[in-house]
């Protein structure tokens, strides 16, 4: 027999596991093989890195606006992309409206940030209030400040209004509130369909919102700002990058250009794909037969063929087909490319998700009688969108870069604005330059985005079983 | 379609049931009354059809002849008759099913707020009542993967009381848990029977049926083969394949508490 009475006593782990020596006896050269791979890597960063350092910024010319400022320099001629920013960040834009793009993106990171910065605070205390409502009110005072007092006030009043509307309450009996709800539609609707683009955004985002107020018994300031940002901005968007012709000029599509329609592109892809892309993993998955086969057609005939065939059919071949007389726009016809596109591979990857979720938690769901669209949007999609989100983030990186391929059918995207920065008489040469500037233009964002998802997955990770 | 909720109308009316999985007849001409209040419970070997019972019930399963009644309501493909049904039925499953993106709280009021449409402060008052009831009001901000077994079944039974059912089916509530947290979900579903809750219960759990149970009902290749008092039916049971069942949880339950 065998009894022991004493606990062993804890002692502190060997030296070669501690400290800056064994991270890099255990990293670095663990083995042979590994400790050569250390070495060469090494030797290869110190070839590399320091030429390209000296062309980028040492031997580089940062000063100046005319080509002369370059003449006699080795390296990098920075001139050229400060000459040409203006362009490179809006195309042919007209300079005067040029605000309308700034005021936009003022909004969206003023009326987006503070659901990045809630993600990044803890969930509850007066940090996460302060530092929302806080960057709300600056992006109120900037847009007073930078652009006058109407934009100032549209800008208010976007920003203040998920702090209000977190305090209204839903009325209790939904049919009731439902039949109120549609009669308001319609009427508002109506009055949306008036061609003055500032009244359709009015519209618009009434009609949203008060659907969204009479169907949902439930959300929080946070909540109200996606709410928002996923439909009232969107329609201002439009109207202020369009114009409506009576408070706005009108800008034609053919006009915008630049890192402006990158982004345009880029956003629009990101914010109809994954819902598309939800609907058709659900009809995928559905058990209707019709419905199924269409999914998996669609699906798989997109994701055979190229993007780029994709574009060129949507600006060649679709006008062919269109009665004589009818034009759609060919920024809309591209917009309508990328997210089709891309919603086809969208949908594989939330349907990987949806097989992640156990017939369990359907069963769950149904037997405390929540319907089957409230039971996808509350309970399913938001536990498998997390199981996917690092595919989601892929698909978006992949379309925020192949953004770049609407230079194809003559759309001024910045690599497009690039080309014909070039083709400049007077600036020639400086493709390099210009390149590069996309590459880190790109890179910033793409990466931004990256962190962004690696973060949120991250907080979202919720305590396993 | 008139809701007949007088007292003396049954619970849940079953009259001969039949259900095919395919071609595997399952369930075959099934008939079982449960009176208000009253409690069944529902046991046999494994594969005899207990769980896909009590699923036509709530309608996780659809039967193809036969007719379930709810509360005086049928069972139909009437989507809005299986929706009344649904919300009056609380359902407990041998894995919990807790919804792991969400907290405990969050789990309890998220079908009153909306399915029922309470508002959520008032929900959040009920859940955190019948959390107190099944003894975990401290956990009410964890999340399900957080706590043991036998707390996130009493969560899950909470959960299914926030909807304020008037019946409640349980499938083999216990059989996924450590021998050391079965008693305090049994604990809880004997409080509740005592509210004169009406249950079903699949459960293999002896002492259970004992202290609780109406009548037991002994299910067999997807019969009901035979039902009766739980004194009577542990005592005598009257079919020779009731004895053989009776007699092989009997042993190893001796053989587990040897062990
Ligand atoms: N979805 C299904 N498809 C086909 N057969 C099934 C399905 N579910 C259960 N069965 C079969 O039906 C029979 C009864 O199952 P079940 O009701 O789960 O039994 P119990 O709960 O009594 O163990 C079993 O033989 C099982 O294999
Ligand atoms: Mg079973």
């Amino acid at each position: 027999m065998y009894v022991k009475h004493e606990r062993h006593p804890e002692l502190p782990p060997p030296p070669s596991e501690l400290g800056a020596l064994g991270w890099l006896r255990h990293n670095l050269f663990s083995s042979w093989g590994n400790a050569l791979l250390t070495v060469a890597s090494v030797a290869l960063l110190c070839w590399t890195i320091p030429p390209v350092l000296r062309w980028a910024v040492l031997d580089a010319t940062w000063l100046g606006d005319t080509r002369d400022a370059c003449l006699d320099s080795a390296g990098a001629c920075w001139v050229f992309i400060k000459v040409r920013l203006g362009m490179l960040a809006y195309g042919f834009y007209p300079q005067a409206e040029r605000w309308r793009i700034d005021l936009f993106f003022l909004l969206l990171v003023a009326g987006g940030g503070p659901l990045v910065l809630g993600s990044l605070l803890p969930r509850r205390g007066p940090a996460r209030t302060l530092a929302t409502r806080g960057l709300a009110a600056a992006g109120a005072g900037l847009a007073l400040v930078l652009h006058g007092l109407l934009p100032g006030l549209l800008a208010a009043a976007y920003l203040g209004l998920p702090s209000l509307l977190a305090r209204l309450r839903a009325p209790a009996a939904p049919g009731a509130a439902a039949k109120l709800g549609l009669a308001l539609l319609a009427g508002v609707a109506v009055h949306a369909l008036a061609p003055q683009g500032v009244a359709l955004a009015a519209g618009w985002t009434a009609l949203t919102l008060t659907a969204l107020v009479l169907l949902v018994p439930r959300a929080d300031e946070q909540g109200w700002r996606l709410a928002l940002l996923l439909t009232a901005l969107p329609a201002l968007g439009a109207v202020l990058f369009l114009g409506d012709g009576t408070w706005l000029p009108e800008v034609e599509t053919d006009r915008w250009g630049g890192m402006f329609l990158s982004l345009v592109i880029a956003l629009v892809g990101i914010a109809t794909s994954l819902p598309v892309g939800i609907l058709l993993a659900l009809g995928r998955r559905s058990s209707l037969p019709v419905i199924r086969t269409l999914s998996i057609c669609y699906i798989e005939l997109i994701r055979g063929v190229p993007l780029i065939s994709v574009l060129f059919m949507a600006s060649v071949m679709l006008p062919l087909t269109l009665p004589d007389g009818m034009h759609v726009d060919k920024l809309l016809r591209a917009l309508v490319g990328v997210s089709l596109f891309y919603a086809a591979y969208m949908a594989e990857v939330v349907r990987g998700g949806l097989q992640g979720i156990g017939r369990g938690q359907y069963e769950a769901a149904q037997s405390l009688g929540l319907s089957y669209p409230k039971a996808m949007i509350l309970v399913i999609m938001p536990q498998a969108l997390r199981l996917v989100i690092p595919g989601i983030t892929n698909t978006f990186l992949g379309l925020m870069k192949d953004t770049t391929l609407v230079a194809v059918i003559n759309l001024m995207d910045l690599l497009g604005v690039i080309k014909s920065a070039l083709a400049d008489s007077q600036w020639l040469g400086f493709t390099k330059e210009a390149y590069l500037f996309a590459a880190l233009a790109f890179w910033v964002l793409c990466f931004g985005l990256s962190r962004f998802a690696l973060h949120l997955e991250r907080r979202l990770r919720y305590e396993k079983h | 379609m008139p809701r007949t909720p007088s007292e003396d109308t049954p619970a849940i009316s079953i009259r001969h049931l039949h259900k095919w999985y395919g071609a595997f007849h399952v369930l075959r001409d099934v008939n079982l009354t449960v009176a208000r209040g009253e409690k069944v419970v529902v046991c046999g070997p494994s594969g005899s059809g207990k769980s896909t019972l009590i699923r036509c019930i709530n309608r996780l399963e659809e039967h193809q002849k036969g007719t379930i009644v709810v509360d005086g309501i049928e069972l139909t493909d009437n989507l809005k008759r299986i929706d009344r049904i649904r919300r009056e039925v609380g359902m407990l499953f041998q894995d919990f099913n807790l919804f792991p993106h969400l907290t405990v709280l969050e789990n309890c009021i998220l079908a009153p707020v909306w399915v029922r449409r309470v508002p959520e402060k008032e929900a959040v008052q009920t859940a955190m009542h019948y959390l107190e009831r099944v003894r975990i009001p401290d956990q009410a901000d964890k999340y399900p993967g957080q706590l043991s077994g036998g707390q996130q079944q009493r969560v899950a039974i909470a959960r299914c009381l926030c909807m304020n059912p008037r019946v409640m089916l349980f499938d083999e509530p216990t059989s996924a848990l450590d021998p050391e947290m079965i008693k305090e979900v049994l604990d809880v579903m004997v409080d509740l029977a005592q509210t004169g809750m009406t249950m079903v219960c699949v459960t293999h759990e002896m002492g259970f049926a004992r202290t609780v149970a109406d009548r037991v009902v002994f299910m067999d290749g997807g019969e009901i083969i035979e039902e009766n008092e739980p004194e009577a039916f542990f005592a005598a049971p009257q079919t020779a394949r009731a004895r053989e069942f009776l007699g092989q949880i009997l042993s190893h339950g001796q053989q587990a508490a040897g062990a």
